[in-house]
């Protein structure tokens, strides 16, 4: 799976290297920014209120 | 064999990258949801506290002539109006509160129940906040006793609470919240105040309650409660 992705990007491995962590960074503010706030509600640490649903 | 082993390297790296995004997410669930709550609910504060220090004389430059409105009919969701002050949490523990329950309003700090009354106003002052995560306000919540203080700062005046019950109940209880806690349909006579928060701190099958009753009531002008300053040392 990445050694497939190393081959395929272009350029000399100094180029390489910094698409690779280009991409990973974005891959970490996509999960920190939408995936993560999206999964926390679905846990239990976050319930502290009382209501009538009874989350 | 080169696809078999093609195949198991794919799956080996799928699961490394599966293991490496869940403790990713431990990262942003301990760490950073503290960082970014201990940001939001500083910036709050300070917004808070200059808004109230700022000079009274630009704040209602023209009177649209309609009823008075009470203080916090005019906080909007989201908004913070108070700042709670609880030194059994910590000599330094204080906290902007803001108006709304939701999990966007407690992402920073402590929330007001917005069916409850407002601080020092005869009735129930309820308030929730988290145990873990998100800045945790609520983490040591045990250690808010009977006869503890809590203090609360709003723009013209200090409210001291003192605390009279702790209780551990179901989720479900919002009985807890009423004017009279636990009494639906009686009609108030105390100023009460009530924290709710999560219990056991990980977990979110019961909810840990604390009840106090307003005790003094002291202006602004007049300073804050010298205890309070005793225990900030």
């Amino acid at each position: 799976m990445y050694s497939a992705l190393w081959r395929r990007l272009p350029g000399a491995w100094p180029v390489k290297l910094l698409l690779c962590l280009v991409m990973l960074a974005a891959a970490v503010t996509l999960l920190f920014t939408v995936v993560f706030p999206w999964a926390e509600p679905r846990l239990p640490f976050t319930d502290v209120t009382v209501e009538d649903s009874g989350a | 064999m080169n696809g078999v082993r093609a195949t198991i390297r794919g799956t080996g790296e799928l699961l490394i990258t599966l293991g490496l995004i869940v403790l990713l997410f431990c990262v942003y669930q301990l760490v950073w949801t503290n960082v970014s709550a201990n940001a939001i609910e500083a910036d709050a504060r300070t917004q808070l506290e200059e808004q109230w220090t700022r000079p009274q004389v630009e704040a209602s430059p023209a009177p649209s002539g309609g009823a008075p409105e009470l203080p916090t009919a005019a906080v909007k969701p989201g908004d913070s109006f108070a700042i709670m002050y609880i030194p059994s949490l910590g000599k330094n523990w204080a906290k902007a509160v803001v108006e709304g329950v939701a999990l966007s309003d407690l992402r920073g700090t402590i929330g007001h129940y917005p069916a409850s009354q407002d601080p020092g106003e005869i009735g129930n002052f309820a308030v929730a906040g988290h145990r873990a995560t998100n800045g945790e306000p609520f983490r040591n919540i045990p250690a808010v006793k009977i006869g503890d203080k809590v203090y609360v700062e709003t723009e013209e005046t200090w409210y001291v609470y003192t605390v009279r019950s702790t209780e551990i109940v179901r989720p479900t209880k919002v009985s807890v919240i009423l004017p009279v806690p636990n009494k639906p349909g009686a009609k108030p006579t105390e100023a009460l105040i009530t924290l709710t928060t999560c219990n056991p701190r990980w977990a979110s099958y019961e909810r840990w309650i604390t009840y106090g009753a307003l005790t003094e009531t002291r202006p602004k002008a007049e300073g804050p409660p010298p205890e309070l300053l005793a225990q900030k040392g």
